[in-house]
C-alpha cells in the first residue's frame, strides 16, 4: 500500500539563518560525504576513480575542475571526500572508489555530517571564538583544511575563500554549533 | 596554551587537539600467553613516572588522528622534541638545540 503522505527527510539545520553584517551563517546544501581511508599506494588509483587528485600534504583541499566535488586531507591516509554537485544525495563514490579495484575503506557519512558556511568579513574572526587554530590567510590560506575543534565540538574546517569557511560537524551537534557561531558573530568585528 | 608539534602534520598545533596516551616506547612481548604475573604486571601497570624529561605517546586525536611520541619535561611542562611513532627513541637534545625547537611555544 502507498503511504498517503510524503516524507522528506528535514535537514538538521532546516530553515535556520545566523550573523549579521559581518558575517553569514547559512546551513550547507546536502551532500555526499565519503570517509576514505587508504594506503599510499593506493592513492593515484583512486584519485583517477574520484575525478580529482587526493591530497597527500598536510592540511590541504583539493577541488575538481567543475567545483562540485572536493577531497579534504585529514591524516596520512584519511580523506574526507564531499560531492554537492547536481548529483547531491545520488552520487555513487562508494561504487565509483570500489570499480578501481584497489585496497582501501570507503564509508558514506552522507548523513552523519552536516555542514555551517560561515561567510564575510568577520567569518575567521568568528571562528576564532571557539577554534585554537591560527586562521590568518599566512597559516590557513584559501584551500587549507582540518581537522579540529570548535569549541566542544570536533569539526572539520575548509577555508573555501578568504572570506569563506565550510564547518562540518556531526548532526547531532550541528545545533551546538550554530548556536555557538550565532553568539560569537555577534562579537565578531572584522 | 601549549602548543605540540605534530610530525604527521609538520606543525604545531593546539594542545587541545591531542590527548596523552601514557609512556613511550614500552614494547608488548611477542609470548605474551607466557609472561608470568609479575612479568605482565611490570609490563601493564607499572610505569617509571619520572621528574624530568620523559618519552610520551601522545595521540593527535582532533587533528589527523596520528599517534605520536614526545618527549617532554614534567616539571616545565615543555615539549623537548616529537617524533612519529615506531622511530626508535631519541637521544635528548641539547640544551641549547632545546631552547630552539621550542621556542614561540607557549606555555
Ligand atoms: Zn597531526
Amino acid at each position: 500500500m502507498d503511504s498517503p503522505v510524503g516524507v522528506e527527510r528535514l535537514h538538521p539545520l532546516h530553515g535556520r539563518r545566523g550573523g549579521g553584517a559581518a558575517v553569514g551563517l547559512t546551513p550547507a546544501q546536502a551532500a555526499v560525504r565519503i570517509s576514505l581511508r587508504a594506503k599510499p599506494d593506493a592513492v593515484s588509483a583512486l584519485s583517477g576513480g574520484l575525478g580529482l587528485d587526493l591530497p597527500t600534504r598536510p592540511k590541504t583541499a583539493v577541488v575538481n575542475a567543475d567545483g562540485t566535488r572536493s577531497a579534504l586531507w585529514l591524516g596520512p591516509d584519511e580523506w574526507l571526500v564531499i560531492d554537492d554537485g547536481e548529483h547531491g544525495g545520488s552520487a555513487d563514490l562508494v561504487k565509483a572508489l570500489a570499480d578501481t579495484g584497489v585496497l582501501h575503506s570507503a564509508v558514506d557519512v552522507s548523513h552523519r555530517q552536516t555542514a555551517i558556511m560561515v561567510t564575510g568579513e568577520a567569518a575567521a574572526e568568528t571562528l576564532a571564538a571557539g577554534c585554537p587554530q591560527d586562521l590568518s590567510l599566512k597559516a590557513f590560506p584559501v584551500n587549507a583544511c582540518s581537522r579540529t575543534v570548535l569549541g566542544k565540538i570536533e569539526i572539520v574546517l575548509w577555508r573555501m575563500a578568504d572570506d569563506m569557511f565550510r564547518v562540518e560537524c556531526w548532526r547531532s551537534y550541528s545545533d551546538y554549533a550554530f548556536a555557538f557561531l550565532s553568539e560569537a558573530a555577534r562579537d565578531a568585528k572584522a | 596554551m601549549l602548543l605540540i608539534r605534530c610530525p604527521y602534520c609538520d606543525e604545531s598545533r593546539p594542545e587541545i587537539e591531542f590527548r596523552h596516551a601514557g609512556e613511550a616506547h614500552i614494547v608488548r612481548s611477542d609470548k605474551m600467553a607466557d609472561l608470568t604475573p609479575d612479568e605482565f604486571e611490570r609490563y601493564f601497570f607499572l610505569r617509571d613516572n619520572r621528574k624530568g624529561d620523559v618519552y610520551e605517546r601522545w595521540r593527535h586525536i582532533h587533528g589527523c588522528g596520528r599517534f605520536l611520541n614526545a618527549v617532554r619535561n614534567t616539571v616545565t611542562d615543555r615539549f623537548l622534541m616529537t617524533y612519529k611513532a615506531g622511530e626508535p627513541r631519541p637521544a635528548l637534545p641539547d640544551p641549547q638545540a632545546q631552547a630552539a625547537a621550542t621556542e614561540g611555544n607557549g606555555q
